[in-house]
Order: C-alpha cells, then sequence, then structure tokens
C-alpha cells in the first residue's frame, strides 16, 4: 500500500481535529476526500505533510511501509509526497526557475544523483510548462508573485509535473478556478495518473471530480471519514448537499 | 513548543556560521606607542616622509578633534572607546622597497590566499587592480603596467602624497572636511595609508580597481583614507573588501573614502564589509565607524554606492551623494545583515543641490539573533534643485523574534516642483513560505538562504560579478540565475 492511514488524531494547539482517521491508497488509485467546510480536510493535508504544528497525538501514517509520523517535511517531499497547496505561498525575488531548480536539486542529492544538466532541466521546463499552459514569462517571475489565482493553481501542477511524485494530495485545487482553468488543471493531473502513482484530491465541490474521476470517494465530518463509495457518492453529494449525511450523523451522537 | 525551539535553533545554526577570516598572521610589525597626542601625529607623518603642509594638515585636525564630542545619536550602544588605550600605526616591517609580489614577505601572501585573494590570481584571472592594505600600510599594488596604459593613477595614498602632490592636495578633504565629523576629524589627524585613484579626462577604467583592507596587529586602530577623483566623462567601478582577526577585545576601524565626480563621469563604489562582528556572546569585534561621501560635482555625473555589510561589532556609517551638478545621479544599494550582538546604524544621505538631480535608495536590513538593525537616511532637496527626484525603499527583514529592526528617513525639501517618494516595509520570513520550500523538498538551512538571497537579490544584483559571488556566500545563500 502507498499510504495507510490509522486511527490518526492530530491537534493544533491542543485542539483535537483529526479524531480517528482512517484511509488506504494503494498505486493507480485516486482517492477523493469531501467534506464541509471545516471538518479537518486542509489538516489531513498538513498531517501527511509533515507540517509543523500539527501534533499527531494517536495512530500512524505509514508511507511506502514505512511510518513516518517524525519525518521532516522536506525528507517526506523528497521520498515522493508532494502537496498542491490550497493558498501557494509567494517568494519575492526568488525565480520559478531557480525555485524549481533547487527542488528538483534537493530531491536528486536524496536519491544520490547529481544536480540536473541545464540543458535538459531546460527541456523538462518547457515541456511541462505547456501541460499546464503556463506562460514563458511566468517562470521568469517570482514564485508566485503577481501570479492569478488561476495561475497560482496551474503553477502547482506545473511542480507537481517538475518532481513527479508518488504520492499527490490536492489541497482544494479547484477552489477560485473558472472552468477553463479548471480543465487546464484537470488535463495535468490526468496526465500524470499512473499505475505507480496515487492521489489524494481534497474538495469541497463535486465539479473537480468530473474531470479528475476518482476511483473512492470519501465523506468527510468532524475529524474522521463517515461515509465512503465510488463516484457515485459524489454525484449523491451533489444533489442531497451535505446536510443529508450530516444530520444522520448529528442525530446519532445527540 | 517544541517545534517553534527547533526552529529557532535552526534559525540560530543558519544565521550563526563560524567567522572565516579570523586568523592573525604572524608578521614582524613595528608599530607607535599607544596613545594618541601631536608627538604620535608627527612619528607617523615623518614615517610617511610626508611634506610640512600635510603634518599642518593633520595637527590642524588633531586640535579641532580635541575639541568635539564623541556623538551618541546613532541607536548603537557601546563602552566608550578610551583613545589613548589604541596604537596608531603599526605596519609589516619591510625589509626593502618590493619591486614584484615575489618579494612580498611570504606570510603576508599566504594571508591574501588564506583570505581568498591570491593576489597572483586575480591580478591574471580577473583583471582586477588590487590594492592591499594591511594595519596601516598599503603593501602592494597590483596591475600597474595596464593602468599605466590609460594614465590611470591607482597607488596608496602615502604615495601619492609623495608622487602627486598637487592632485593630492586639491581634492583630499574636499568632500569630507576635517571639520565633518568626530571621527573625520580623527581619521584626518592619524590616517595612514589608503587608496588614491585618479582617473584621466575620458578614459573608462578597463579593470574594476580594489582594495582589501585587513587589520592584522592588536590593539591596533585602522584609519585609511581613499580618494576617488574622476575627471570628465570618465568612468571606473571600484570595490573594497575587509577583514580582521577574531580578538576579544575591540578594535577602531574609522575611515573615510571621498569621491569626485566631474561632469559626465561616473564612479561605481561597491564593498563587502566583512570585519570581525564579535563572537556569539558580543565579545569583541570591530568598531565600524566611517564616513563616505561623493559629490557629483559636474552636470551629469554620476555615483553608485553599493554595500554589502555583514561584519563589525558596531557599524555607523552613510555612504552618501552630494548632487551638485545639474541632472546628476546619486545612488545608494544596501544589504545589511546583523546577528548574534551586531549592532548597526547605517544608511545615506542624498544632498540634492543641482537641477533634475536623480537619487535612488534601496536599503534591505536583515537581522537575526539578538542584533539591531538600523536605516537612517537623510533626503535633501534644496531651493535651487528643480525636478528633483528621488525614491527611497527601506525594508527590514526579521529572522526570529529577538532582533530589532528600526527605520528612521529623514526627508527635507525646500522645492515644489521636486517628488520624493518613500516606502518601508518590514517582514519576517514566514513559517508559510518555510513550509513551502520544505514541502518541496528543500530544507530549512537552504530554504532561509533561498529566502534571504531573493530579498536581497535587487541590492546584489548591483555588485560586480566577483563580489556578487562572495556576497551571496557570505549571506548563506545557494547560487541563484545560472540557468534561465
Amino acid at each position: 500500500m502507498l499510504l495507510n492511514i490509522k486511527d490518526l488524531h492530530v491537534s493544533i494547539g491542543g485542539k483535537e481535529i483529526l479524531k480517528g482517521f482512517n484511509l488506504g491508497v494503494n498505486k493507480g488509485e485516486v482517492h477523493a476526500i469531501m467534506g464541509p467546510n471545516g471538518t479537518g480536510k486542509s489538516t489531513l493535508a498538513a498531517a501527511i505533510t509533515g507540517r509543523e504544528g500539527y501534533e499527531v497525538e494517536k495512530g500512524t501514517i505509514e508511507y511506502k511501509g514505512e511510518i513516518i509520523n517524525d519525518q521532516a517535511p522536506d525528507e517526506r517531499a523528497n521520498n515522493g509526497i508532494f502537496l498542491s497547496f490550497q493558498y501557494p505561498v509567494e517568494i519575492p525575488g526568488v525565480s520559478m526557475t531557480n525555485f524549481m531548480r533547487t527542488a528538483l536539486n534537493a530531491q536528486r542529492e536524496h536519491q544520490g544523483l547529481d544536480p540536473v544538466p541545464a540543458s535538459e532541466f531546460l527541456k523538462l521546463m518547457e515541456a511541462n510548462k505547456k501541460l499546464v499552459d503556463i506562460h514563458s514569462k511566468l517562470t521568469n517571475r517570482s514564485v508566485n508573485e503577481g501570479f492569478s489565482g488561476g495561475e497560482k493553481k496551474k503553477n502547482e501542477i506545473f511542480q507537481m509535473a517538475m518532481l513527479q511524485p508518488q504520492l499527490a494530495v490536492l489541497d482544494e485545487t479547484d477552489s477560485g478556478l473558472d472552468i477553463d482553468a479548471l480543465k487546464v488543471v484537470a488535463r495535468g493531473v490526468n496526465a500524470l495518473r499512473s499505475e505507480n502513482n496515487g492521489f489524494v484530491v481534497i474538495t469541497h465541490y463535486q465539479r473537480l471530480l468530473d474531470y479528475i474521476v476518482p476511483d473512492f470517494v470519501h465523506v468527510m465530518y468532524d475529524g474522521r471519514i463517515v461515509k465512503s463509495g465510488t463516484k457515485g457518492l459524489a454525484h449523491e453529494l451533489e444533489e442531497k448537499g451535505y446536510d443529508w449525511i450530516t444530520q444522520q450523523l448529528d442525530y446519532k451522537t445527540v | 513548543m517544541e517545534e517553534e525551539k527547533r526552529k529557532n535553533d535552526v534559525l540560530e545554526e543558519v544565521t550563526s556560521s563560524e567567522y572565516k577570516y579570523g586568523f592573525v598572521t604572524d608578521i614582524e610589525t613595528e608599530h607607535a606607542p599607544k596613545g594618541l597626542n601631536e608627538d604620535i601625529i608627527r612619528y607617523i607623518s615623518a614615517k610617511k616622509n610626508e611634506p610640512e603642509w600635510m603634518l599642518e594638515f593633520r595637527l590642524k585636525a588633531y586640535r579641532h578633534w580635541l575639541t568635539l564630542e564623541e556623538p551618541d545619536w546613532a541607536l548603537v550602544d557601546y563602552p566608550k572607546i578610551d583613545f589613548n588605550d589604541i596604537i596608531y600605526y603599526a605596519a609589516p616591517k619591510k625589509k626593502k622597497e618590493l619591486e614584484s609580489l615575489d618579494q612580498v614577505d611570504p606570510e603576508l601572501i599566504d594571508t591574501f590566499n588564506k583570505l581568498g585573494i591570491s593576489l597572483e590570481e586575480q591580478k591574471r584571472l580577473s583583471g582586477v587592480a588590487v590594492d592591499a592594505v594591511i594595519d596601516s600600510v598599503s603593501v602592494k599594488t597590483t596591475f600597474q603596467d595596464t593602468l599605466a596604459k590609460h594614465d590611470i593613477i591607482f597607488c596608496a595614498m602615502s604615495e601619492a602624497v609623495q608622487n602627486h602632490p598637487e592632485l593630492v592636495r586639491k581634492h583630499l578633504a574636499s568632500v569630507v572636511p576635517y571639520t565633518d565629523n568626530y571621527y573625520a576629524a580623527l581619521n584626518t589627524a592619524v590616517f595612514s595609508d589608503g587608496s588614491f585613484c585618479y582617473i584621466p579626462k575620458g578614459v573608462r577604467c578597463p579593470v574594476e580597481l580594489s582594495t582589501y583592507f585587513r587589520i592584522n596587529a592588536a590593539n591596533t586602530g585602522q584609519f585609511e583614507r581613499t580618494l576617488i577623483v574622476a575627471e570628465e566623462g570618465s568612468y571606473v567601478s571600484y570595490l573594497e573588501g575587509c577583514t580582521a582577526p577574531q580578538r576579544d577585545e575591540n578594535q577602531l576601524h574609522a575611515a573615510i573614502v571621498e569621491i569626485v565626480a566631474m561632469a559626465d563621469a561616473e564612479v561605481k563604489y561597491s564593498t563587502v564589509q566583512n570585519w570581525y562582528p564579535g563572537n556569539k556572546e558580543g565579545k569583541g569585534g570591530i568598531y565600524n565607524f566611517v564616513t563616505k561621501r561623493g559629490i557629483c560635482k559636474g552636470d551629469r555625473s554620476k555615483i553608485s554606492w553599493t554595500q554589502v555589510e555583514t561584519g563589525s561589532a558596531v557599524t555607523w556609517k552613510y555612504p552618501s551623494c552630494i548632487l551638485k551638478g545639474d541632472d546628476s545621479i546619486g545612488e545608494f544599494y544596501s544589504v545589511a545583515v546583523t546577528n548574534n550582538f551586531q549592532q548597526a546604524d547605517t544608511g545615506t544621505k542624498m544632498i540634492h543641490l543641482g537641477k533634475n538631480s536623480k537619487s535612488t535608495i534601496i536599503s534591505k536590513g536583515i537581522s537575526a539573533g539578538k542584533s539591531n538593525n538600523t536605516y537612517r537616511g537623510l533626503v535633501q532637496i534644496s531651493k535651487k534643485a528643480e525636478n528633483s527626484r528621488n525614491f527611497s525603499q527601506c525594508d527590514s527583514l526579521l529572522l526570529g523574534d529577538q532582533c530589532g529592526a528600526h527605520t528612521f528617513p529623514y526627508i527635507n525639501t525646500s522645492n515644489e516642483t521636486s517628488i520624493v517618494e518613500h516606502e518601508a516595509t518590514t517582514s519576517k520570513i514566514s513559517e508559510d513560505q518555510l513550509f513551502y520550500c520544505q514541502q518541496r523538498g528543500v530544507d530549512t538551512e537552504k530554504a532561509i538562504g533561498l529566502i534571504v538571497n531573493g530579498y536581497a537579490k535587487e541590492v546584489l544584483n548591483k555588485l560586480p560579478m566577483e563580489f556578487a559571488v562572495e556576497a551571496q556566500k557570505l549571506l548563506a545563500i545557494t547560487l541563484e540565475g545560472s540557468v534561465g
């Protein structure tokens, strides 16, 4: 199994957000995580990628057979875990080109490889820019600085294409995208889907899943998965709304 | 919290790498006795075999200095300096006049190699003419032949006094008079050497001129004096680097740099200041009290200061431009990094006198540890400076939460047709930025380097290539831009 999360409890500043979360992702699978706001979807993304301040109180995150609870974020990244950020960060003065080269070389160093030769790097950049319709101009600019919302999200997928992760977590990649940008992003993701990698697609809306078709859909509520199914579940949610599930649950817990 | 502590540890580790230039070279020196009085000044002047007018000039400055109080308006804090506990003249003992590098003391050559400035290599490869000042005297100036072909004078100040007295008399103290300030008066009284540079009319200096300053002897102050004169239509790019041994006591460095740019002349002055900053507890380090000023004397002349300040325990320095000529241009680009217990109060003055004169100020302060970093700048537009323009941008970046950043911009406008713009920002390296880099596989140390490099890029880009590399290394930075 590529990713195996068992009974995960995660708290931020003493407040428990994930409360016994379980998820298994095999290679070649796309899992969609849906759910209303404030149920812990982004916390899940942060926990998988090892963000500081997200305390694992209990349970395990297993990646490629190894428990990574205590692994540093950069080590997880270099082992093939990628996060497409909901809010990509601006880094003034650092060009996208330089940023990407630094990241790629960090990965290669981790694998015991020499830095990427300049010509090969440039070819790779060009090919992946085309994949997500990114203007050449953008890569000369500073990381995410002055990028529109759509450009930022495309840029995340571009970076994913450059780094070729084995496990990609997409955190609300569809938020703030118009339909054209959404299609471009989905095209990028679909081009990268293979038998060797897995995706966890976090989204609030079913819309994205028309373009990135998931193998499994999970509904998250109050820090855990409360319902799982295939892509049909997403459509059902679209029709009936989250209340359909949450009301049943709240009723039970009262 | 645990994470917070770990992050701070990493920040500390990154920002507190050891000072690499802290070695002492065992060179035989001869030096004056400690203390400051008229006899010491006469001693220095005699050592330099100076003409009477020079000695008189020094004594006048000294007598004026005696009437002055040490300035205390800067945002820096250090114990009172005992000016009688300092040696004002120290020189590597010369066996005989040096004709070529082969005759330079091998210990000296070794010092330069440790500094990463092999004079031989520099000479051959980079085409940079180097003047090296150890303690109080200039030891060797390279590249004389090439410069002579263009009638460019680049020599030790003491040589210039001997060989070009008319030029020295005309320009010395014409930009920074001894009455200017406390340390200018002190420097004028006791300065022992420095570089003199003269670019004749219409000559574009074919190589970068460079001076390396090194304090070596203990208990010694360094008081060098640099004078650059660029005649009409000439151009020169001048680089200055400095290091010092690691010592527990503080050492005083009080230099003066003067630049004169005539009509259509351009002078670009770049500094990488890396004096010993003291240890992690704030013990030792150089007091760097320097007066740097240039005058754009002629129309359309241009003076550009670029500085990367990483060293010294206390820095007090405001490279300035007097924009006298019409359409003249003054620029100041600065990156000042303070760490541990370092204190820097630095900035610039742009004095607009000529019509249509323009100035640009870009200042990037980076503070870490328990340090304090202050930008202090003056933009003055005089009555006659019609249509003058200034743009100032002062940014501060904080690493950690125990350091300070301060900005004191003074603007003084007496002409309504002028435009003065000022922008200032203060930011911290955000956790978001760090995590973003880490998530892409870049470790914290490299991530900080990357972010700091990006932050300072606007200024680093202004440095000549040879220096940019050194500066980037100094900022603990990974190289940027060799692709794309």
